[in-house]
C-alpha cells in the first residue's frame, strides 16, 4: 500500500519531531520563535552555498546556521539596534541572499518550492541515517546540559550564582538549534521549520505540569502531527511541510477542547514536576 | 555556641566572598563605586541602603554575576552558594511545581526539599506550580529552595517581601536559625532599616558608595544587652538611623552639607560625619548609649 519513499518520509519526519519536540519547549520558554524563523530562513542560504560549493546540503545549512547565531550574538553584544530589528535583519537578508545566489545557479535546475515548504520525495536512506544518528546526537547533548540550561531559562543570574555555566549552556543550545533546523528543512520546508518547534510545545504546554513532561509530549504531539500530516498529504495530494504544520495546528486546538480537559486529568495526577535527572 | 561565638569563629577563618573597592560602571555611570566587604562563614552581613543604592549591584559582583570594572572580587573555591534574587519572573509557558523549583540549579537527597519547605511554612503547597503562588508564597518558596541546598554562602536580596509582617520576623528567626545550623556566610539586604533583624552582624549602608560601616552585634549580640533590653534589642539598629551630610543631585552630581558640589562621593571623601562611631567591634558603652 505504502510506497517506498512514503515510510521512508514518515521515519524520517518522526525522527525529526521527536527532536524538535523539547529543542521547541525551549524556543516557547524563552520567547525565542523569531530566532528560529531567521536560523530556518538563513538555511536556503546554505542550501545556495551547498550547490555553488558542492558540499552535502545539511552540513552547508548547519554551517550558516551556526554563523548566524554567532553573528547575532556578536551583533547583539554591540547593541546598536534592538534584538528584532537585528533577527529581522538577519533572516531576510540570508533569504534574499539564498534566494539570489540560486538566481545566479542557472546551470542547476533545483526544486525551490521543494526547499520552501519540504519534499518528501527527496528523503533517501542516507538523509534517514543522518537524521537519527544527528537526532539522537542532539538529544544526548540536550539531556547533558538540561538543568543548566532550564536553570538559566528560569532566570540566568540564579544559574549563574549557584555556580552552573548559563552562557555555555546557551552557546550549545545554539548549536543544538542550527543541527535540528539543518535536519528538519527537507521534511518541513525552510518557511516552516518554526512551526515545528514551537506548535507541539505550545499544545504539550497545556498537558503537561512539569517542564520534562512537556519536552517529552511534545515529542509525541510532534511524532503525531508528522504522521496525521504525511497522511493528508498522501491522500489529499498537498505538499508535505504544510500538511504536516496543519496536522499540529489541529493537535493543538484539540488540547484547547474538551478532549484535552479529559487528558490533562491522566496527565497531571502523577506530575509533580516529572522529578529532576 | 552562641551566635556571637559562631560571628568571632567565623572572623577568623578566611572570607567566603570579598570586594575590595569594587564599583560598576554601566551606560556612563556608576552603579556603585569603592565597595568594600567581606562575608565569613557563620556571619551575616547586611546592605541596607535607599532604591537604585547598588545593594544588589553589590551582591551580583560578591556573587561573580557581575565582573567588577574597578577593584576586585573574591571568592573561595568550591562554594556552595545559596541565591534568593530580588526579582524572579515565571513566564506562565512554564509548567514549574514548587517541587522542581527545588531542584532548579541541582539535585537535592531525599526529603531536604519537604523539610526545607516545611520550614519556610510552604510544605503544603509542594505540588502547586509556581505562577499560582502568592508574592508572599513564591517568597518562602526561594527561601526553602536557597538553604535546602545547605549552602556555604546564602545570598538573600529582600528574601521577605510581600510576606506579611507576622511572617517577616519569622523568616529573619528561620535566616538565623540557619546561620547557627549550617555555619554558613549570610549577605542579606533590605532597604528597609527597621526590618532588619538584631542578628546581623556587620551592616553596610550604601548609596551608590558605601556611607558607613558596622557592627551592631557588638552590642546586640551579647547576652547582657539581650537581658537588659529584650524584645528592644531589634531597635539596635536604630543606631543607623542618620542624617546623610550629602545629597545625590538627580544628574549624579554630589551636594555636600556645605554646598559645594562635586561630580562623585567617595568613601574616602571624608565628608561625613556621624554622630556616633561605626567603628567595627564598638564597645558596649559607646553604642548601647544610643539607644
Amino acid at each position: 500500500m505504502f510506497d517506498d519513499f512514503f515510510q521512508r518520509a514518515l521515519v524520517a519526519g518522526v525522527g525529526v519531531a521527536l527532536v524538535a519536540g523539547p529543542l521547541g519547549c525551549f524556543i516557547v520558554w524563552r520567547r525565542l520563535a523569531y530566532f528560529g524563523d531567521t536560523l530556518s530562513h538563513a538555511a536556503l542560504l546554505g542550501v545556495a552555498l551547498s550547490f555553488l560549493l558542492d558540499i552535502n546540503i545539511t552540513l552547508s545549512v548547519f554551517a550558516v546556521c551556526l554563523a548566524i547565531s554567532i553573528l547575532l550574538m556578536g551583533l547583539q553584544r554591540r547593541g546598536s539596534l534592538s534584538s528584532d530589528a537585528l533577527l529581522g535583519l538577519l533572516a531576510h537578508s540570508a533569504l534574499a541572499l539564498g534566494l539570489v545566489c540560486l538566481a545566479f545557479l542557472s546551470w542547476v535546475r533545483i526544486d525551490l518550492m521543494g526547499f520552501l515548504f519540504g519534499d518528501i520525495l527527496a528523503v533517501s536512506v542516507f538523509d534517514i541515517a543522518v537524521i537519527y544518528a544527528g537526532g539522537a546526537a542532539v538529544l544526548a547533548v540536550l539531556a547533558v546540559i538540561w538543568r543548566p540550561l532550564f536553570a538559566a531559562t528560569v532566570n540566568r543570574e540564579l544559574a549563574e550564582a549557584e555556580g552552573l555555566n548559563p552562557d555555555a549552556a546557551n552557546a550549545v543550545f545554539m548549536l543544538l538549534m542550527a543541527t535540528v533546523i539543518a535536519l528538519s528543512m527537507k521534511i518541513v520546508g525552510v518557511l516552516l521549520i518554526t512551526a515545528l518547534l514551537i506548535i507541539p510545545a505550545a499544545a504539550a504546554r497545556r498537558l503537561a505540569s512539569g517542564p520534562e513532561q512537556m519536552a517529552v509530549y511534545a515529542a509525541f504531539i510532534g511524532a503525531l502531527a508528522v504522521i496525521g500530516g504525511l497522511f493528508g498529504s498522501l491522500r489529499f495530494d498537498t505538499p508535505s511541510g504544510p500538511s504536516i504544520v496543519v496536522a499540529a495546528l489541529v493537535l493543538f486546538l484539540l488540547g484547547m477542547t474538551p478532549v484535552g480537559a479529559l487528558l490533562r486529568r491522566f496527565t497531571t495526577p502523577q506530575g509533580g514536576g516529572g522529578g529532576a535527572r | 555556641m552562641t551566635l556571637a561565638a559562631a560571628a568571632r569563629a567565623g572572623a577568623a577563618a578566611p572570607p567566603l566572598v570579598r570586594l575590595e573597592n569594587a564599583g560598576l560602571y554601566r551606560d556612563g555611570r556608576w552603579l556603585v563605586r569603592g565597595v568594600d566587604l567581606t562575608v565569613a562563614r557563620g556571619e551575616i552581613v547586611t546592605l541596607i541602603g535607599p532604591n537604585g543604592s547598588g545593594k544588589s549591584t553589590s551582591a551580583k559582583m560578591a556573587l561573580g554575576i557581575e565582573r567588577p570594572d574597578e577593584g576586585a572580587a573574591h571568592r573561595a573555591p568550591g562554594l556552595t552558594v545559596g541565591y534568593v534574587p530580588q526579582k524572579l519572573a515565571i513566564d506562565w509557558t512554564l509548567p514549574l511545581t514548587v517541587d522542581r523549583l527545588m531542584r532548579l540549579t541541582g539535585p537535592l537527597p531525599a526529603g531536604a526539599a519537604h523539610e526545607a519547605l516545611e520550614r519556610t511554612g510552604v510544605a503544603h503547597l509542594v505540588g502547586a506550580e509556581v505562577r499560582h503562588l502568592s508574592g508572599g508564597e513564591f517568597q518562602r518558596a526561594l527561601l526553602a529552595r536557597a538553604i535546602a541546598r545547605k549552602p556555604d554562602l546564602l545570598v538573600l536580596d529582600e528574601p521577605v517581601q510581600g510576606v506579611d509582617f507576622s511572617g517577616e520576623s519569622a523568616l529573619y528567626e528561620l535566616i538565623s536559625a540557619i546561620r547557627a545550623e549550617l555555619g554558613c556566610g549570610i549577605l542579606l539586604i533590605s532597604h528597609d532599616l527597621h526590618v532588619v533583624m538584631s542578628a546581623t552582624d556587620h551592616v553596610i549602608c550604601l548609596n551608590g558608595h558605601v556611607c558607613c560601616t558596622g557592627a551592631p552585634s557588638a552590642v546586640a549580640g551579647s547576652a547582657a544587652y539581650r537581658q537588659l533590653f529584650g524584645g528592644r534589642a531589634n531597635a539596635a539598629l536604630a543606631v543607623y538611623e542618620h542624617r546623610h551630610d550629602h545629597v545625590h543631585l538627580a544628574d549624579g552630581r554630589v551636594r555636600h552639607a556645605d554646598g559645594s558640589i562635586t561630580d562623585h562621593c567617595h568613601p574616602g571623601d571624608g565628608h561625613h560625619h556621624h554622630g556616633h562611631a561605626h567603628a567595627e567591634g564598638a564597645t558596649e558603652t559607646d553604642e548601647a548609649g544610643h539607644v
